[in-house]
C-alpha cells in the first residue's frame, strides 16, 4: 500500500472544512483509506536522524494516508481532495477532455525503429497555460515520483519526463543510440557529458543508481530529441537540463516511454487528469500525435471513458444488501463512477472515468458500491453452506504422533525449513551434489540457500543453543523436508515434493542408543507395526557419515527402508558445536498413512 | 533425630523448672557442647508442640589463646621487665626472648626500661623503675573470672586491638514448656510405608508434618511447542466450523499457481526477487493443465469473463518459474481448480495452516518463513455480509474481536475463478492471518526469534501453559 503524505492545513483548505484528527480518520475509513500517521517533517527527521538534524526543519502537520495499491488517482493532494469532495457530494466529478492544439497542428512525437528492442512504447500530452505555485509544483514532482515507484515499477515499465514546452520545438524524435554517441547536459549539471560518462557518474547517486540497471548493459540507450537536436531526456534515467520545468513554466510537455503500453497510457492519464485542474481551461489536455515506426499514428492522452451495464440486483446479491437501483447509482456516483438507471428493469449504466484504471470488472463496481454503502452497515450473515469437515490424513497422523512423543518424554522443537548448504551437507559429512536439495537462486544470506532435506540439523542447532539446560536433552520434530523429485504427478509437477519426517535426538553424557531405539519401538507400537522380518519392522546395520561407525542402523518396514537411527559421529557433534554424545532417529512417516 | 537421649535430658531439665531456661545454661548443667543442645531443641521442635523455643542472641567477651597465656605468664612487657637483671641486658639478647619484640616497645613506652645505645658492649637495656604493676594481666584475669563489667569499653577495645580479647555472639534458645509438653519422645515417621499399612502400626505413629510451602518435584515429561499448541487450537476451530483441511505439503510451487492463477499480474511487486525466493534447481515447472493455462494467459493479456484484463504481454517463462510459495492461497487455487474439474459443483469450506516463505528483511516480527492460516468458502450466492459473518464467528471463537486486524479477507475475483471453470454465480470468500502473530500476543512474546527457530530457549517451551484461545 503506498503512503501519501499531505500537509494537513493545505488539505483542509482545499476541502473547505477543518476536521479534527478523529473526524478525518473516520472520513478516510469510509472512503477506503487509512490515516496511518500524524507527523511533521521535523518529527520524521528527528526520528530517523536525531534531534540535532531536525532543528530548523518544518513542523507543519503532515497526514500520512495509506492508499489502496491500485488507486493511482489518490496519490497526490489534488486527487485525494477531488475524490473526497465528490464522495461528500460537495462537487461533481470533473469531465476530462482531450482537445486539439489552438493552431490545429498537434505536437508530434516520432518513435523510431531503434527503440523496439528496448522500450518500444511512448505516449505524450501537453498541459497548456498551467499556473504553478510552489505547492502545486511540489505536488507535480511528487506525483511523478509516486507513480515511478508504484505502477511504473521503479521506472522499469514506464518512465515519465516533463518539459517546459516553450524551451523546445517539435516534432520530437524518440530513438536509441550508442552511449558514446549521446552527449547532453543532464538535469542540474553544469557540463555536457556522454551517456557512458553519465552512467559512471550516477553509480554513486543515491537516487538514480537504482535505475541504471534497466539500460546499463544495452548496446543502445533510449534518447529523445527535439527538432533542433536538443535532448529532452534519456529515459528512464534522466532529463535534459535545457527543458527543465520551473514555477514559471506555462506549457508542460509530458512524455512517457514504456515497455508496457497499457501502463504508459494510465500513467499519462493520471498526470494530466490530476494537474489539468490548474490549466487556463481546467480539465482539458492538449493532444499529441505519436507516430509509430510503422507510420501509424495515435492521439494521446487516451482519457478514455468506458461504460458498463450492471443490474442493481446483482450488486445487492453480491454485497448482501437491498438497495434500489437509484440508490445504488447515487452511491456509485459518489465514488467517481457516474451512474444512472437506464429504466430497463433495475439496470444501471456506470461510466468509468480515465482516473479509475483500477475498475476492470463489474466486481470492482460492486466493491465501490459496498464501500459507499459502508462496510459496517452491511448486516453480518451466516453462510448457509453445509459441509462435513475432514482432516488431512497426513496432518491427523502427525498431530496424534506429536502428542505421543511428548508423552514419551521428548520435547517438540520448531526449526526452519530453510537453511545453508553447509547445514545439510558439509556438517553431516556429505556432498551437497549428492543431496536431493532444492536450491534458492536469490537468498539474501547463507541461512536461506536450500530447503532442508533432513530435520536433524535443526534439532542439533536447537541443542547447541540450549547447552546450558540440564541433561539429558530429548527433542523431536515432526515436519516436512523438501526433496527434488522428477516423478510426474497430476498437474502438481514442479520437480520437487515435501516429505513428512519424524526426527528425534537424545543428548547426554552417554550416547543412549537404547533410548532412541526404544523410542523407535514405541513409535512402531503406536503405528501398530510389529517387530518382524516379514510382516513388520526391523533394524539392520548400516553405514552413514552422520553416524559413528558400527553405531548406525537402517529401519526396514514391510521390506522398505523408512529411516535410520544411531549414535552421531563425533565430527558431526563437533561441527554443530556440541560436546556430548548424541543419538538420533530419522523416520519417514508417510509409509504409515 | 540427632540424639534421642539428649533430647529427653532437655525435657527432664525443663520439667523441673516453672519458668524457662536458656539453652546455654542447659548445656553447662548437662556439660555438653551448646551446639548439641541446639540440635536436640530443633529435633524437639519438629515433633510438634512439646516445647516452645524462642531464639535469642547474646554477646560476651572471651580471652583469646594469647590472652590466656598472659593470664598465666604475665604480659609481654612485664616478662621483658622481669628478664632484665640490674646490670642490664644487651638489646640483641633481649630480642631473642619470646616476648622480646612486643614487650620491648611496650615496656619502653611505659617507661619501665631504657636503652643505652652508646654502651661499650653495644646497645644495652636497663630497668628504669624498681617494680611494676602488670595491669594488662590484671584486666585479663578479671575477664577470665567473668567480671568483664569491671572493665570499661575503652579498655576492652584496647585489649581487643591487641588480640587478647574477642567478642563472641552466642545464639541460644529460651526454652519453655509447649502446650503438649511431655518428657517422653515418640519417634516421628517421615512417611507412610507399605509395612505400616499391612501391620496397622500407622495407627500408633506420629508423622512428621509436610512443608507445604515448598514446590513439588517436576514430573519427567516431554513438552509441545507453544506455536504448535496454538496451531492445534486453530485446526480445532476450523474443524468445529465444518472446514476441511487442504493438502499444503508442497512448499515448492510454480509462479503459475502462486501468482498467475490468482490473477496476480506478472509485473506485480510481490513477484520481485526482493520479495520472493525463486529456485535455481529445479528452476522451472513443466507440467500445467494447458487449456486452463491458456485461459489464464488470455484473461491477463486480453481480458474476458467481463474483465478488461491487464493488457500486457503474458509470458509462459514467467509462470514456469519455481519458487517457495509466498502464501497457501496457491494451494487454495489448486483446490478450487480441482473442484471445478469434478463436473457438478458442490459447495466447499476449506482451511489450511502451513508454512509460507518471503524473501523479506528480517526484524523482531518478520522471519523468512512463517505459518499462514487460511479459510475459504465456495458456494452459490455468498455475499460480503456472509464474509463478514463468518469472520465474526471465527474471531469470536478466538475470543478476541480485535484480532480481525491481524489478518485480511476478501472475495476472490471472477478473473481467477471463471477461467478455472467455477460456475458463474458461485462466490468464493476467503481470509488469512499468520499463526505467529496471535501466538506472540497469546504468550506475551515480543521477538519472533524467541518463539520460532533453533535459537529458542527450551525452558520457554517447558514452561508454556496450554492454549485455550477462547479464555
Amino acid at each position: 500500500m503506498p503512503t501519501v503524505s499531505v500537509k494537513r492545513d493545505l488539505l483542509f483548505q482545499a476541502l473547505g472544512k477543518k476536521y479534527t484528527d478523529e473526524e478525518f480518520d473516520e472520513l478516510c475509513f469510509e472512503f477506503g483509506l487509512e490515516l496511518d500517521e500524524i507527523t511533521s517533517e521535523k518529527d520524521i527527521i528527528s526520528r530517523e536522524q536525531g534531534d540535532v538534524r531536525a532543528a530548523g526543519a518544518s513542523d507543519v502537520v503532515l497526514y500520512k494516508i495509506d492508499v489502496p495499491a491500485n488507486r493511482y488517482d489518490l496519490l497526490c493532494l489534488e486527487g485525494l481532495v477531488r475524490g473526497l469532495q465528490v464522495f461528500k457530494q460537495k462537487i461533481e466529478a470533473p469531465y476530462y477532455r482531450r482537445v486539439g492544439a489552438t493552431d490545429g497542428k498537434p505536437q508530434r512525437f516520432i518513435i523510431t525503429q531503434e527503440t523496439a528492442v528496448l522500450r518500444p512504447h511512448a505516449v505524450a500530452a501537453v498541459l497548456r497555460n498551467i499556473t504553478f505555485t510552489q505547492e502545486r509544483y511540489d505536488s507535480f514532482i511528487e506525483l511523478q515520483e509516486k507513480l515511478h515507484q508504484n505502477i511504473c515499477r521503479k521506472r522499469s515499465l514506464v518512465a515519465i519526463g516533463t518539459h517546459d514546452l516553450d524551451t523546445i520545438s517539435g516534432p520530437f524524435t524518440y530513438t536509441a543510440k550508442a552511449p558514446d554517441d549521446i552527449c547532453f547536459k543532464p538535469l542540474n549539471q553544469k557540463e555536457e557529458s556522454t551517456a557512458t560518462e553519465l552512467m559512471r557518474l550516477y553509480k554513486n547517486d543515491s537516487h538514480l543508481r537504482h535505475y541504471l540497471h534497466i539500460i546499463e548493459d544495452e548496446p543502445h540507450y533510449p534518447i529523445i530529441y527535439d527538432s533542433n537536436g536538443v535532448v529532452l531526456s534519456m529515459p528512464p534515467i534522466i532529463n535534459g537540463d535545457h527543458s527543465k520545468i520551473s514555477l514559471k513554466t506555462k506549457n508542460v510537455f509530458i512524455e512517457c516511454t514504456a515497455t508496457d503500453l497499457t501502463k504508459a497510457k494510465i500513467v499519462l492519464d493520471m498526470m494530466v487528469t490530476m494537474f489539468s485542474e490548474y490549466c487556463a481551461k481546467p480539465f482539458t489536455v492538449e493532444e499529441v500525435e505519436v507516430v509509430c515506426p510503422d507510420g501509424s499514428t495515435c492521439l494521446y492522452p487516451d482519457l478514455a471513458y468506458r461504460k458498463e451495464l450492471i443490474s442493481g440486483d446483482t450488486i445487492n446479491q453480491k454485497v448482501g444488501i437491498k438497495e434500489s437501483a437509484e440508490s445504488l447509482a447515487r452511491l456509485l456516483t459518489r465514488m467517481c463512477l457516474k451512474a444512472e438507471v437506464t429504466g430497463k428493469a433495475d439496470e444501471i449504466e456506470v461510466e468509468i472515468p480515465p482516473t479509475r484504471s483500477d475498475v476492470i470488472h463489474a466486481c470492482d463496481i460492486m466493491e465501490d458500491a459496498a464501500m459507499a454503502y459502508g462496510f459496517n452497515n452491511i448486516a453480518r450473515t451466516k453462510p448457509k453452506t453445509y459441509t462435513i469437515a475432514n482432516q488431512l490424513p497426513l496432518n491427523k497422523l502427525s498431530e496424534l504422533l506429536r502428542l505421543e512423543l511428548a508423552a514419551a518424554g521428548f520435547t517438540e522443537a520448531l526449526t526452519f525449513a530453510l537453511c545453508s548448504q553447509e547445514d545439510i551437507a558439509d556438517k553431516l559429512g556429505k556432498k551437497i551434489s549428492d543431496s536431493r536439495a532444492v536450491h534458492i537462486s536469490n537468498p539474501k544470506t547463507a541461512e536461506f540457500q536450500v530447503a532442508r532435506t533432513t530435520l536433524l540439523p535443526g534439532l542439533l542447532k536447537t541443542l547447541a543453543a540450549n547447552r546450558k539446560l540440564p541433561l539429558p536433552l530429548k527433542l523431536f520434530e515432526i515436519s516436512d523436508v523438501v526433496l527434488k523429485d522428477d516423478t510426474t504427478g497430476m498437474c502438481m509437477y514442479v520437480g520437487a515434493r515435501n516429505n513428512r519426517r519424524l526426527c528425534a535426538v537424545f543428548y547426554n553424557k552417554i550416547p543412549g542408543f537404547e533410548v532412541i531405539h526404544g523410542l523407535l519401538d514405541r513409535v512402531m507400537q503406536l503405528l501398530d507395526v510389529k517387530p518382524s522380518r516379514d510382516q513388520g519392522y526391523y533394524i539392520q546395520a548400516a553405514s552413514d557419515s552422520i553416524f559413528f561407525p558400527g553405531r548406525c542402523a537402517e529401519i526396514i518396514s514391510h521390506g522398505k527402508s523408512v529411516g535410520c537411527l544411531g549414535v552421531l559421529h563425533p565430527d558431526v557433534i563437533n561441527r554443530f558445536e556440541l560436546t556430548m554424545p548424541c543419538s538420533a532417529l530419522d523416520l519417514d512417516i508417510e509409509p504409515f498413512l | 533425630m540427632a540424639d534421642a537421649g539428649l533430647a529427653e535430658s532437655v525435657l527432664e531439665r525443663l520439667e523441673k523448672l516453672d519458668c524457662g531456661v536458656d539453652s546455654q545454661d542447659v548445656a553447662s548443667v548437662l556439660s555438653v557442647d551448646h551446639q548439641a543442645i541446639v540440635g536436640a531443641v530443633k529435633s524437639l521442635q519438629s515433633l510438634g508442640e512439646l516445647i516452645s523455643a524462642e531464639q535469642r542472641s547474646s554477646k560476651h567477651w572471651e580471652l583469646t589463646a594469647e590472652g590466656k597465656e598472659i593470664v598465666e605468664q604475665g604480659s609481654h612487657e612485664a616478662r621483658v621487665f622481669n628478664a632484665i637483671p640490674t646490670e642490664g641486658l644487651s638489646q640483641t639478647d633481649l630480642m631473642k626472648l619470646p616476648s622480646g619484640k612486643v614487650g620491648f616497645s611496650k615496656a619502653m613506652s611505659n617507661k619501665w626500661i631504657r636503652l643505652d645505645k652508646g654502651h661499650e658492649s653495644g646497645p644495652r637495656v636497663f630497668r628504669m623503675v624498681e617494680s611494676i604493676e602488670d595491669t594488662v594481666q590484671d584486666k585479663l584475669v578479671q575477664v577470665q573470672k567473668g567480671l568483664t563489667g569491671k572493665l570499661d569499653e575503652k579498655e576492652k577495645n584496647e585489649l581487643k586491638k591487641r588480640k587478647l580479647l574477642s567478642e563472641v555472639t552466642v545464639k541460644s534458645y529460651w526454652l519453655t514448656k509447649g502446650p503438649s509438653f511431655s518428657t517422653t519422645v515418640t519417634k516421628q515417621e517421615t512417611d507412610l510405608t507399605a509395612e505400616m499399612i499391612a501391620s496397622g502400626t500407622w495407627r500408633d505413629k506420629k508423622f512428621k508434618p509436610y512443608n507445604f510451602e515448598a514446590l513439588g518435584v517436576p514430573p519427567e515429561c516431554g513438552h509441545l511447542h507453544p506455536l504448535m499448541k496454538v496451531r492445534t487450537q486453530f485446526r480445532q476451530i476450523f474443524l468445529e466450523m465444518g472446514f476441511t483441511e487442504m493438502p499444503t505439503n508442497n512448499f515448492i510451487e510454480s509462479s503459475f499457481w502462486n501468482f498467475d492463477s490468482l490473477f496476480q499480474p506478472q509485473q506485480h511487486p510481490a513477484r520481485d526477487q526482493h520479495d520472493t525466493f525463486f529456485l535455481s534447481d529445479p528452476a522451472v515447472a513443466k507440467d500445467f493443465p494447458m487449456d486452463y493455462l491458456e485461459r489464464v494467459k488470455k484473461v491477463h493479456s486480453e481480458g474476458g469473463y467481463g474483465s478488461q484484463g491487464y493488457k500486457y504481454d503474458w509470458k509462459l517463462e514467467e509462470a514456469q518459474k519455481n519458487l517457495l510459495r509466498t502464501h497457501t492461497t496457491a494451494v487454495s487455487a489448486r483446490m478450487l481448480y480441482k473442484l471445478a474439474q469434478q463436473g457438478k459443483f458442490t459447495p466447499v469450506k476449506y482451511f489450511s495452516i502451513d508454512r509460507v516463505f518471503r524473501n523479506e528483511t528480517l526484524d523482531a516480527t518478520h522471519l523468512a518463513e512463517f505459518h499462514q492460516i487460511e479459510g475459504v468458502v465456495a458456494d452459490y450466492g455468498l455475499t460480503l455480509g456472509d464474509l463478514m459473518g463468518v469472520l465474526h464467528q471465527f474471531f469470536t471463537k478466538l475470543g478476541l474481536k480485535k484480532w480481525v486486524e491481524v489478518g485480511n479477507s476478501g472475495v476472490f475475483r471472477p478473473e481467477m475463478l471463471l477461467p478455472m471453470g467455477i460456475p458463474e454465480g458461485v462466490s468464493v470468500i476467503a481470509w488469512g492471518l499468520s499463526l505467529e502473530r496471535p501466538t506472540m500476543i497469546k504468550y506475551g512474546i515480543n521477538n519472533i526469534r524467541e518463539l520460532v527457530g533453533h535459537k529458542v530457549n527450551l525452558q520457554m517451551v517447558y514452561d508454556s501453559p496450554i492454549c485455550r484461545l477462547d479464555s
